[in-house]
């Protein structure tokens, strides 16, 4: 009998190891790719959006898988998709009020307006946001939003105190009013504070002066300026009492981990953060996108999106709403998502009290920019 | 072949040591130097840089209060910190070159080169636990009856990463300079009746003067280009030139702007490093 025929696998020749283990290379890449490569989506969002919790069961159930790239603002992001080659991103969240800027320097795809189910929409407004549209044709479509006020911690301010902007000055909260570090929301809210209420961004310069001297007026107030972590964590260990640019975003996160934090839209009104998806430029894959658009909208993928780990928002679509409250009544609960809570969404919208954030209309960006260097200098 | 002929002919096998190093500057500093520089004559037209040569960019930064405002805050933070940092790395270095075994300074090297395996950010992060209000620094205030103090987002915040930043290089730095001193001149003065701290100003600072003053030179560059410690616990109040540098390319996509802010902030730092160089090399007067 030969030898080598009853050699155990255990224990091989030189040549049969050499032998297994050529056949073993060689047969490897096909064994790995039995399973089709998943189709890649590049997106290009604020943080959070492509995150396992919002895209993990997603990318399993239809074999894609999202790259994102975050960014911080909606200038950043326009200076991103600037700097980049047209097909580089296939999804893009922006900020609502960016839409237009997104549209008028073509970077975005028309949309297929037959393909979202706009009669589920919980407001008229939602169907056809401003900008979203151009001479008929969809550009954008809302997935979430949420409201922008005063927040602050609970043992340093009522509720009360904090239903206005007023609250802000309080003396005892001397060097702990934070600031997110964004011109846009904070101003805003300043001109909410000087009674500009719809007219908040149209400012003349007599109202665009009166806005810069309300806001230099609480700068003695200001202990710091702070991004996304560092306003999460400044209220978190109590430095700062009250913020101001920010609002359930943040401290929803904060309260679902038991700090004694809140955002309220205080009497003056609040601004409205608007999130919508849009296909970019140039992208090869917007069937995939369409269908990932289509599943943010439906029920599931508006909870999830209700849900978020990074940020909360506020579910945009009746199915999303009824599917919230009905498998997770304390998040509802928490932010307003049922009927009859102070703050809930879109009574606060119908109350006239909530103003879509926008950018200034007389005035540019950088103006608003270059005060708020000025502001944080003085 | 003449002698001035000898010297001229290229020498290739210097010039092929030397070539990497050449090459390396040109692509990575003279390169984009030449770029930031075309850059800031830029300008910026829906979020998209166009090439042109204007002074827009340099008029509006340079016009601005709060441009001056940054500079001289972050000018005056990074002088303090380089002055703070040298006087609090030099007994230890002093302990370390003089005083400790040639087995107890190496353990203590090692130690201070380990700072440098953690990310400075998380080092930053881990100082809110430390300097926040219900933190440990006031929790020991708290024993004595005092506090609490507002340390995070205020001047000393910022400090306070500062020497995180510098301390352990500047004390190497310090601590290498310092073994390089001659003991024999040393010996000498105590020999000729000079006293402790005589020697040490006359004859140990004179003779590490180069170590140290470029030990203090990277202390002003690290904290005058830092952008962590200023935003995270400094609470960007005010802002320093790395926070307007961010900004402004924030707002608007204006890297021409940003470049002209980053130019400053190159002339200064090559200024200072210049007479640095020039005084740590200067012969004393004879």
């Amino acid at each position: 009998m030969n030898e080598t025929k009853t050699k155990p696998l255990t224990n091989p020749t030189r040549r049969k190891f050499l032998k297994y283990t050529a056949a073993a290379t060689i047969a490897a890449p096909y064994i790995t790719s039995v399973k089709a490569a998943p189709t890649e989506i590049n997106m290009l969002a604020w943080y959070g959006h492509g995150e396992p919790d919002i895209v993990g069961a997603y990318e399993e159930a239809n074999n894609v898988k999202f790259n994102a790239k975050y960014y911080a603002g909606g200038d950043n992001m326009l200076a991103l998709i600037s700097q980049s080659p047209p097909g580089t991103y296939d999804l893009i969240l922006s900020d609502a009020e960016f839409v237009l800027q997104l549209n008028a320097a073509g970077y975005i795809e028309e949309m297929d307006a037959a393909a979202y189910n706009f009669d589920d929409m919980l407001h008229d407004d939602f169907k056809q946001f401003p900008g979203h549209w151009k001479d008929g044709k969809l550009f954008s479509v809302m997935v979430r939003g949420g409201h922008l006020g005063v927040s602050y911690n609970k043992n340093a301010m009522t509720a009360e105190e904090a239903m206005s902007y007023k609250g802000f000055w309080k003396p005892e909260l001397k060097g702990k009013v934070g600031h997110f570090d964004w011109h846009l929301p904070n101003l805003g809210m300043m001109s909410l504070q000087n009674g500009n209420g719809a007219k908040l961004w149209d400012l003349d310069d007599d109202a665009w002066k009166a806005v810069q001297e309300t806001t230099m007026s609480l700068r003695s107030q200001v202990g710091g300026f702070f991004d996304y972590g560092g306003t999460f964590n400044s209220l978190k260990n109590g430095e700062m009492q009250a913020m101001c640019g920010i609002g359930d975003w943040i401290t929803g996160v904060l309260e679902k981990d038991g700090a004694p934090v809140a955002s309220v839209i205080p009497e003056e009104g609040g601004i409205q953060f608007t999130e919508s998806y849009s296909i970019g430029k140039g992208s090869s894959k917007q069937a995939e996108v369409q269908k990932f658009i289509q599943h943010m909208l439906t029920p599931e993928g508006q909870v999830r999106s209700a849900e978020m780990a990074a940020y909360p928002g506020f579910c945009i679509t009746k199915g999303g709403l009824a599917l919230l409250q009905e498998t997770n009544p304390k998040e509802a609960a928490r932010s307003g998502q049922v009927e009859g809570a102070v703050n809930e969404p879109i009574r606060l919208i119908n109350e006239g009290r909530i103003h879509y954030r926008d950018i200034p209309t007389q005035q540019g960006l950088e103006d608003w920019n270059d005060f708020w260097s000025d502001y944080k200098n003085a | 072949m003449t002698q001035a002929n000898k010297k001229r002919r290229v020498d290739l096998y210097a010039l092929t040591w030397r070539l990497p190093i050449i090459v390396w500057q040109f692509l990575f500093f003279v390169g984009p130097l030449v770029f930031l520089i075309a850059m800031s004559f830029f300008v910026v037209k829906n979020y998209r840089m166009v090439e042109t040569f204007e002074l827009a960019s340099w008029e509006r930064i340079l016009s601005r209060d709060y441009f001056w405002s940054s500079y001289l805050y972050t000018f005056g933070m990074a002088t303090f910190a380089t002055v703070l940092a040298t006087m609090l790395a030099f007994p230890a270095s002093f302990a370390l070159a003089f005083k400790v075994s040639a087995n107890t300074r190496r353990w203590a090297m090692f130690f201070l080169i380990v700072p440098f395996f953690t990310s400075y950010l998380v080092k930053t992060f881990s100082w809110y636990v430390i300097l926040a209000k219900t933190g440990v620094v006031n929790s020991l205030f708290g024993y004595l009856g005092l506090g609490p103090y507002t340390l995070l987002n205020t001047w000393i915040g910022t400090m306070v990463g500062f020497m995180t930043l510098v301390l352990p290089l500047l004390v190497l730095l310090q601590t290498l300079s310092l073994s390089q001193v001659d003991k024999n001149l040393i010996e000498a003065a105590h020999n000729l009746g000079s006293g402790r701290f005589r020697t040490i100003f006359n004859v140990i600072v004179p003779s590490a003067k180069i170590g140290l003053i470029v030990g203090a030179l990277f202390c002003f560059i690290l904290s005058f280009g830092d952008f962590v410690s200023p935003y995270y616990l400094g609470g960007s109040t005010p802002q320093t030139l790395s926070i307007l540098i961010i900004d402004t390319t924030k707002s608007g996509n204006q890297w021409p702007r940003a470049a002209v802010v980053a130019i400053c902030m190159m002339v200064t730092l090559f200024v200072i490093a210049f007479t640095s160089i020039v005084f740590a090399y200067r012969k004393p007067k004879s």
